[in-house]
């Protein structure tokens, strides 16, 4: 119907009509064929010439990506796609699968209303599948199947036709095993993956084959034929009878949400507002003429147009020269200067772009990855993005010559704009700076682009792990006085409860939520209810609770007194690292009667005090962060996977054999795995396949705590000895 | 000072006083030692901690009072001591904070007839200057629905060429007050003598 139509034109049209658009995102474990699938896709859509995709990864454009042949950074597309007698506009991202970039998958989940699920058919399920299949769920995005590398299971592991569909179906009952246990409701629902419904295809993105039960009705073409053709080599017929491009595309028309559908569920989960207000109501409808309101989750840089801003434009219309506010910055108007689409790999400008699309958009000066964008001057933001994982690795990074400080600092300004799981710590009297993030290769990058794209020559460090510090007791009523003496601060400190802590990370309670709403949701959780109406701030998995009664001035000064509180969590007493998991109770204050007497030269210094004062009191211990490895090696070198796991303060808590091979199960401190993977290949002569995965904060060992403790003090150039709570209460 | 007196002078920054207080006192506990400051010493907060560390030591003090600013101020605009309220300072905003209370101070006197003394912050390096004042006054009484019809500025109060003027904000705003330090005055209900004294002095 609309052939021969200029393809900007097909897709401008079809942006105005969200029942005929999908945003849906490519997730997997790392290699199991995503930018294949990705570029096939494109191909098959006629939005990139076949030679183009497939065998040199298309989207894999970055010259690191093609020299390490793994995708780093997520790649927005989008495609047109006829459906029974209909076309739909398929806004896509391929992220990536590697861990260290798992930062990517959580924003794209946040932009896209359905992910296609690859698992890579011989490998099966792995650590990463799981991860991203929770990222999915946790955002309300609707998952659907592709089982890939069908060819290898047929040519490499020459497994018979019977043993191939058992195979198969072992992985679809793996992960509706893992959808199940992530979200009951959901999988009740409607959720749980059946191949005969058509939410399962299986096929091979390299091939640019696959088949699903309702094509292969109308196709015709069966299992048996599957296999025979694959076995013979004749993938190419395969390929035209059953092509990639219309199996896939049509199960994601079929199967997974519009825009309207969507966001009428998942608003409710990703933002914690008043449903009733406009930007609410808006939201909920999708509704192209409320107010505007998106989430950025992507920044880049287009030598052409500047800062590219990308993100899910949840309603309004955006137009250039739109003035828009970013929640949490400075209150001023950013001026929209094009606004943006993507047809194929390309961003085309446009005049209006509705509700419901994945927006590029520049003139957003403000804006980080995470921020909330609106026509209005105030509004709820979005939940934050909560990443699995945390920066478990520091870089210090200097510039080499003089003249490029203030390039350096703007540089990485730009840098942690651009990737919310790195922290970044700026230091211009030292020019020190320093850079955490999710592991060495990230790090690696990162530091190599500082170079490459941006033109600045830095001296790196080696990578140094981050620890947490956190109180393993408790401690009462610890008084923190103002430099004048006339301001003092009573805290009480002890750990947050567990559940409590989950909580938070899961952003099921958070400080955007309505009190009422918070409250009741910690009073489920087992929380006092005077405590749970008093909660006045959640910095990282801390609390903040005022339990005082009716103290003159104490609403006034309370913005000073978190900003003390919120120094002394963002570098603990310890070792100046990271305060995690603490529950604080302010139970009592003295105010002076005038303002400038009580101001933050006063007040800050005050409950910083009382706060790391009463953590040290409270046993401040210090944590450090965990690896989760699981090693899969052919039986015989089991004893060398094994040992290398225990060899570094690790313990192995599984294993299990499939066949001849076995599969190590073990976590290990981060700090023990510099050189892991040089070290797991010799001593399994290379024949290991393995992966790491973020495992949380653990107690450092008591008989190591005080060298570790001196020698991030000496690093650091803090006083080489042990601090006391005297130190904090003069 | 040093030449005149043939002792040691040490000059001391606020921070000093307040977060080392020992220097001070332990001077004071090897022999006589006096700490010279700006106004009536015993105003400021600091001081009075300061005394009773003393005490605690055992070491004897003595005040030697000074002219204050609260009385000097109201003397340059010829307004009645007894008829003034507590006072209030205005500080500079901190990110989001801005304290309202300033502004409560003022309309509780203004309710009972009585003036305000609005001290001016000061933090290293920089001092608030009237103009800044009267924006954020302003402001933060309009957020609270309230109006401040009335001021006396006044700057360098106690040195030979001090400006004192009355106006609402905008005539302030057109005066040239100069150099710091600069303070406020929000006038309750007139008596006649001040009244006649703002206009011969002050340009009401
Ligand atoms: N035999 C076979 N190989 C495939 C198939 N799909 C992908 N591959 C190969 O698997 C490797 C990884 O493919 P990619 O598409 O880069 O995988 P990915 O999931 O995008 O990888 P990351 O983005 O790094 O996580 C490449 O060598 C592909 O050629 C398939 O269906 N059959
Ligand atoms: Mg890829």
């Amino acid at each position: 119907m609309a052939r021969g139509k200029k393809m900007v034109d097909r897709v401008t049209e079809l942006m105005d009509k969200p029942e005929q658009i999908r945003n849906i995102g490519i997730v997997a474990h790392i290699d199991h064929g995503k930018t294949t699938l990705s570029d096939n896709l494109l191909a098959g859509a006629g939005m990139i010439s076949e030679e183009l995709a497939g065998r040199q990864l298309f989207m894999d454009s970055d010259e690191e990506e093609q020299a390490r042949g793994i995708t780093i950074d997520a790649s927005n597309v989008s495609m047109v796609h006829e459906y029974e007698g209909r076309e739909y506009l398929i806004n896509m991202i391929d992220t990536p699968g590697h861990v260290d970039f798992g930062g990517d998958v959580t924003r794209a989940m946040r932009a896209v209303d359905g992910a296609v699920v690859v698992v890579d058919a011989v490998e099966g399920t792995m650590p990463q599948t799981e991860t991203v299949l929770r990222q999915a769920l946790k955002e309300g995005v609707v998952p659907v199947l592709f089982v890939n590398k069908v060819d290898r299971l047929i040519n490499e592991l020459k497994v018979d036709e019977q043993e191939m569909q058992i195979r198969l179906g072992r992985v679809i009952d793996k992960v509706n095993k893992l959808i199940r246990g992530m979200n009951e409701e959901a999988y009740k629902a409607g959720w749980r993956l059946d191949a005969a419904q058509g939410t399962v295809a299986f096929g091979s993105a390299l091939y640019n084959w696959a088949v699903s039960a309702p094509f292969m009705k109308t196709s015709g073409v069966s299992f048996k034929e599957v296999y025979e053709k694959c076995r013979a080599g004749e993938m190419k017929e395969l390929a035209k009878r059953s092509p990639l491009s219309s199996v896939l595309l049509d199960m994601v028309v079929r199967h997974l949400p519009d825009p309207f559908d969507a966001q009428k569920r998942r608003i409710g989960v990703i933002w914690h507002g008043d449903r009733e207000s406009p930007e609410g109501k808006a939201m909920y409808a999708c509704d192209p003429n409320g107010p505007i309101s998106m989430m950025v989750t992507d920044i880049s840089f287009d030598p052409h147009a500047g800062e590219v801003a990308t993100g899910r434009l949840f309603s309004g219309t955006i137009r250039r020269g739109a003035e828009l506010y970013v929640m949490g910055a400075a209150q001023r108007a950013n001026r929209i200067q094009q606004a943006g689409i993507f047809m194929g790999p390309t961003r085309i400008e446009v005049e209006s772009l509705p509700a419901g699309n994945i927006a590029a958009v520049t003139g957003l000066k403000d804006a980080i990855v995470g921020s909330t964008v609106t026509s209005l001057r105030e509004m709820t933001p979005f939940e934050s993005l909560k990443h699995y994982s945390e920066p478990v690795m520091t870089v210090a990074v200097e510039a080499k010559n003089m003249k490029d400080l203030p390039k350096l600092v703007e540089v990485l300004r730009q840098v942690a704009k651009e990737d919310p799981t790195l922290a970044v710590t700026i230091n211009e009297e030292t020019g020190e700076h320093l850079i955490a993030g999710m592991g060495e290769l990230h790090l690696e990058i990162i530091t190599g682009r500082i170079k490459r794209d941006k033109g600045v020559e830095i001296v790196t460090s080696p990578p140094i792990v981050v620890y947490r510090e956190t109180p393993a007791g408790k401690a009462t009523a610890v008084e923190g006085k103002s430099p004048n003496r006339h301001n003092r601060f009573y805290i009480d400190i002890e750990p947050l409860d567990d559940e409590i802590v989950r909580m938070i990370r899961e952003g099921e309670v958070s400080m955007n939520q309505p009190a009422l709403e918070r409250r009741d949701i910690l009073v489920a959780a087992g929380m006092d209810k005077d405590e749970a109406k008093s909660v006045k701030d959640i910095y990282g998995t801390n609390m903040f609770i005022d339990m005082t009664k009716g103290i003159q001035y104490l609403n006034e000064t309370m913005e000073l007194i978190l900003e003390g509180v919120h120094e002394a969590l963002a570098g603990g007493p310890l070792a100046d690292e990271k305060v995690q998991n603490t529950k604080m109770r302010l139970v009592d204050v003295k105010l002076h009667e005038d303002a400038i007497h009580r101001g933050p030269a006063q007040v800050i210094p005050a409950s910083r005090s009382a706060v790391k004062a009463g953590l040290l009191i409270a046993d401040d211990s210090l944590l450090e962060p965990m690896q989760k490895i699981s090693i899969t090696v052919p039986t015989d070198q089991m004893g060398a996977a094994t040992s290398q796991v225990q060899g570094r303060r690790g313990q192995v808590f599984d294993i299990t054999s499939e066949g001849d091979t076995v599969t190590v199960v073990g976590k290990a401190p981060v700090a023990e795995l510099f050189g892991f993977a040089g070290d797991i290949r010799s001593a399994t002569e290379g024949r290991a396949m393995w992966s790491t995965e973020f495992a949380g904060f653990e107690i450092v060992p008591s008989s190591m705590i005080k060298d570790v403790v001196m020698a991030i003090r000496k690093r650091k150039g803090l006083k080489e000895q042990l601090p006391r709570p005297e130190d904090y209460l003069a | 000072m040093e030449a005149a007196w043939k002792k040691p002078v040490t000059v001391l920054s606020r921070a000093g006083v307040e977060n080392r207080p020992d220097e001070v006192l332990a001077a004071a506990r090897e022999g006589t030692a006096v700490l010279l400051v700006p106004g009536d010493p015993m105003v400021s907060t600091t001081h009075v901690d300061l005394r009773l560390r003393a005490s605690r030591l055992g070491i004897e003090t003595r005040i030697v009072h000074g002219a204050s600013i609260a009385t000097a101020a109201a003397g340059l605009a010829g307004l009645q001591n007894y008829r003034f309220g507590p006072a209030t300072s205005l500080p500079f905003p901190h990110g989001n904070w801005r304290p309202t209370s300033p502004v409560a101070v003022i309309g509780e006197n203004l309710s009972r007839g009585l003036h305000t003394l609005v001290y001016l912050d000061i933090q290293p390096g920089r001092f608030m200057l009237i103009p800044d004042a009267l924006d954020l006054l302003g402001t933060t009484a309009a957020s609270l629905g309230q109006e401040i019809p009335l001021y006396v500025g006044c700057s360098r109060v106690g040195s030979p060429d001090p400006v004192v003027a009355a106006g609402d904000a905008a005539r302030l705003r057109a005066v040239e007050f100069g150099g710091p330090l600069h303070v406020l005055i929000v006038p309750g209900d007139l008596h006649v003598m001040e009244r006649e004294h703002l206009e011969a002095f002050a340009g009401l």
